[in-house]
């Protein structure tokens, strides 16, 4: 121990650490359980969380007993359809990270294609490390990634780019963390002609479709985000809502919800507003009816559906 | 710059103390990023004190949050002028302010050759006198 300047033993091999209360030392309960209180759903992208943050804090405790270990690369992919909320996940996951220590910070700096691919040569270089210096400390969240990549055009300058972020996430890896984020199907065939994407990708999340009582109780949470509810009828009606369009075309889970009930805002309005009532009470403005919701669109049409011998794939876009 | 001991250019911040590490470097950064200041990196190979406006290295950096990327900048810089003295500012654009808040030298020549004093006969019996490096003898770029 004479070598040893602070006088401290270095750790034996049956030294214990309290992984118990390193867990409540982060706080990271916290966040997982919002996470879960939060997210409707997602089952496979929340045990992915919960396993990344389990081997986020074994190293922790690891690295006191002196046990090294190279830093995990922690850059994801999240694919799914629209509105399986990719952005909100990542948003919580950059958070995840801060309080874990894994990355400094803990901002998210969320770009597309135009943000990183400039307009003419020279252009995408400085472009894309500029956003890549913003993001430092924190994570780089770009949706959409396949755009990046357009095998079409030679002279594409998203290649260039490409490669800047493929060194940045080989050189800096303790300094960022990239999430690529886009549907399903394209983001395969991204990774299908970037293969060297894909192998410094370690984790591969895929977003699962929600189910109708998954998509009611999200609808429930936003209203409540909002101050409003739905009376017992509306709620009814609303469930047929969501399965009637959920068989229609251009149905983007989440945000589908979210315009409905946006348009369900809209009605409820009006209705008090041509009603006879004038006192209106709290309740009142809060509660979202039943006719609000039948007012739609979608239960016309899906009534003109059901006469025809037609699928709903007939039926033009609700909006 | 005659009388410091380790005769060595010395303007801006930490100037009199041993060259900062990079570690030292991200720290002084990070309060500058704290207090919402735009970071720039010049560099010269002139180093007379009046010399005030020092070529800039890329773009002054904005918006961001961790000193990573600075330093990776500052790196860069010195890959392209070891020899040069390359100096990190701090930029307040506070309107009203909009002022240089910090500025240190992160980077110098390997071999600094100083100042000689130069003196002018002027009107009468007075003197004038000047400081003039001996490096900006040779043109630019050819300096260190």
């Amino acid at each position: 121990m004479k070598n040893n300047p602070i006088g401290v033993s270095p750790p034996l091999d049956n030294s214990a650490v309290d992984l118990d209360a390193e867990f409540r030392a982060s706080n990271i309960k916290e966040v997982l359980d919002k996470l879960d209180d939060e997210l409707i759903g997602l089952k496979p992208v929340k045990t992915r969380i919960r396993e990344t943050a389990a081997l986020l804090l074994v190293d922790r405790v690891r690295k006191k007993l002196d046990l090294t270990a190279g830093a995990p690369s922690l850059h994801m992919s999240f694919t799914g359809n629209p509105g399986t909320g990719k952005t909100t996940v990542a948003l919580r996951m950059s958070e995840i990270l801060h309080r874990l220590g894994y990355v400094r910070e803990g901002h998210l700096v969320s770009v597309t294609r135009d943000d990183l691919v400039g307009q003419y040569i020279g252009h995408t270089a400085p472009k894309t490390k500029e956003v890549l210096k913003k993001a430092m400390g924190g994570v780089l969240f770009i949706d959409e990634a396949y755009y990046l990549y357009k095998p079409e055009n030679e002279r594409d300058y998203g290649a260039e780019s490409i490669e800047i972020l493929l060194q940045a996430m080989e050189n800096n890896r303790e300094d960022l963390v990239v999430i690529l984020a886009g549907y399903k199907d394209r983001m395969d065939k991204f990774f299908h002609s970037n293969p060297g994407m894909r192998s410094r990708i370690a984790h591969h999340i895929d977003f699962p479709d929600y189910s109708a009582d998954e998509l009611l109780a999200i609808a429930k949470l936003m209203l409540a985000e909002q101050n409003y509810r739905f009376s017992p009828e509306g709620e009814k009606a609303f469930s047929d809502y969501i399965r009637l369009r959920m068989r229609m075309e251009h149905f983007a889970n989440a945000r589908s919800i979210r315009n409905a009930l946006d348009r369900a805002r809209l009605r409820q309005a009006n209705r008090l507003f041509e009603g006879a009532k004038k006192n209106l009470s709290r309740t009142d403005l809060m509660t979202i009816e039943a006719e609000d919701i039948l007012a739609s669109r979608v239960f016309i049409e899906a009534a003109v559906d059901l006469d025809g011998d037609e699928g709903a794939n007939e039926v033009p876009s609700a909006s | 710059m005659m009388t410091n001991s380790g005769n060595i250019v010395t303007q801006g911040q930490f100037s009199f103390l041993p060259p900062l590490t990079d570690k030292q470097i991200s720290a002084q950064i990070k309060y500058a990023l704290k207090n919402n200041w735009a970071i720039g990196i010049e560099y010269t190979d002139d180093p007379h004190p009046r010399n005030t406006y020092w070529e800039m290295f890329g773009n002054p950096m904005f918006d961001l949050k961790d000193p990573a990327g600075i330093l990776s900048e500052i790196n860069d810089c010195r890959k392209t002028f070891p020899n040069h003295y390359i100096r990190v500012t701090a930029f307040n654009s506070t309107r009203g302010v909009e002022s240089p808040t910090m500025s240190y030298i992160v980077n110098r020549p390997k071999k600094e050759p100083g100042f000689h004093l130069v003196r002018q006969e002027a009107e009468g019996r007075s003197i004038r006198y000047t400081i003039h490096s001996y490096a900006t003898d040779k043109p630019e770029a050819e300096r260190y």
